[in-house]
């Protein structure tokens, strides 16, 4: 890829396109939430970032989350709150979705569902993919 | 090329600390640079000095440790995954009310900004975990 | 065109099966740690890899191989075995690399 069309505007810092892969269920290991907190702090750094749901990881953004009983923090709320960062590009897999029985609809911020086909697509085009 | 590499894991535990580093290894072998190497998760553990393994078997933080000694490594743990997990330096511990630190040499500890720079600075990132 | 690295084996997570799912064609799968499992002849998964190998490039980490006691005779044909060093140049020779954990 060539180094101008990484540049932004000001022709400044390099933008690369940052994809977060979540393939984790939240709460039985912590790694959605301490991924959730990478995403929070790279969102200032103005790359191109986009976010991936695929397999258990769309449990993450499932709705109705009650976590007092198991005495841990529930942070699905932040989900929500990720527009308020610029981070808009959330997708998530329909095969993921589909063998789970769930839908967008059970999910608790909007995102763009999407197929194995498409998110293939869309992994192809990153520039840094990080896994947790 | 430049390399970023992030390590999701502790030492012993899993294998990705030795895999990053036979792979940084490697790299480093071949003349290429590391840029950072970003200990996230329970990766932090591998910066304990605290750690007293068999003597028949690899020490993993020392290991780290001497590599970045070898090569002028960056190796950075991040901080709240640190503090979650009680991977103090000095100033961290005398931040938090702890009479004890255990940050091992060679690494640092610092922000997940870190991490993203890598990311931004780095030809190539590469992922270590479970 | 991505590097996909794959370290669970197939019998224990679905990451092989999910990253055959996303991986794009041309792409290459590197298979380390436990997942080197994936690469041996007569198992369940065999069929598995064996579709893909004409679309994907495969790779196997032989130190991962050698550690399991897993012979490179016994390695599916069309996995090429590479040590850290290639595990190097392959990150080298695709843009990104993507690990399915």
């Amino acid at each position: 890829m060539a180094e101008e069309d990484m540049m932004d505007e000001e022709g400044g810092g390099v933008i690369k396109k940052f994809m977060y892969v979540n393939r984790k269920a939240p709460y039985g290991t912590v790694y959605a939430l301490e991924s959730l907190e990478v995403v929070l702090i790279g969102a200032a750094f103005d790359q191109d970032v986009s976010l991936a749901f695929i397999d258990d990881g769309v449990y993450q953004l499932a709705k109705g989350q009650e976590t007092t009983r198991i005495g841990m923090k529930n942070f699905s709320p932040t989900y929500r709150a990720l527009e308020m960062y610029d981070v808009e590009k959330l997708y998530v897999e329909q095969e993921s979705l589909d063998a789970r029985g769930l839908s967008a609809d059970d999910l608790v911020v909007t995102v763009q569902v999407v197929s194995s086909a498409e998110m293939r697509e869309l992994m192809d085009q990153q520039d840094v993919l990080l896994n947790f | 090329m430049k390399f970023g590499i992030l390590v999701n894991e502790g030492p012993y535990q899993h294998q990705a600390s030795d895999s990053a580093y036979q792979f940084t290894k490697a790299a480093l072998e071949k003349g290429h640079e590391i840029f950072r190497v970003f200990f996230y998760h329970d990766g932090v553990n591998n910066a304990t000095c605290l750690g007293a393994p068999p003597q028949d078997d690899r020490n993993i933080t020392d290991r780290w440790s001497k590599l970045a000694k070898e090569h002028n490594l960056d190796l950075v743990v991040c901080v709240a995954a640190a503090l979650r997990r009680g991977i103090l330096d000095a100033n961290e511990a005398k931040r938090n009310g702890k009479d004890a630190s255990n940050l091992a040499d060679g690494f640092r500890i610092s922000g997940l900004g870190q991490l993203i720079e890598a990311g931004i600075q780095a030809d190539r990132t590469v992922v270590f975990g479970d | 065109m991505l590097l996909h690295t794959v370290n669970k084996s197939p019998f224990d997570r679905n990451s092989l099966d999910a990253c055959l799912r996303m991986a794009k064609e041309g792409s290459s799968i590197l298979l380390i740690e436990d997942g080197v499992y994936g690469a041996m002849k007569g198992t369940r998964a065999e069929s598995m890899i064996k579709g893909a190998s004409g679309k994907l490039k495969l790779y196997v980490l032989g130190p991962d191989l050698e550690a399991r006691g897993m012979r490179k005779e016994n390695v599916i044909d069309g996995i090429q075995v590479v040590d850290y060093g290639g595990f190097v140049d392959l990150t080298v020779e695709h843009q990104a690399v993507q690990a399915w954990l």
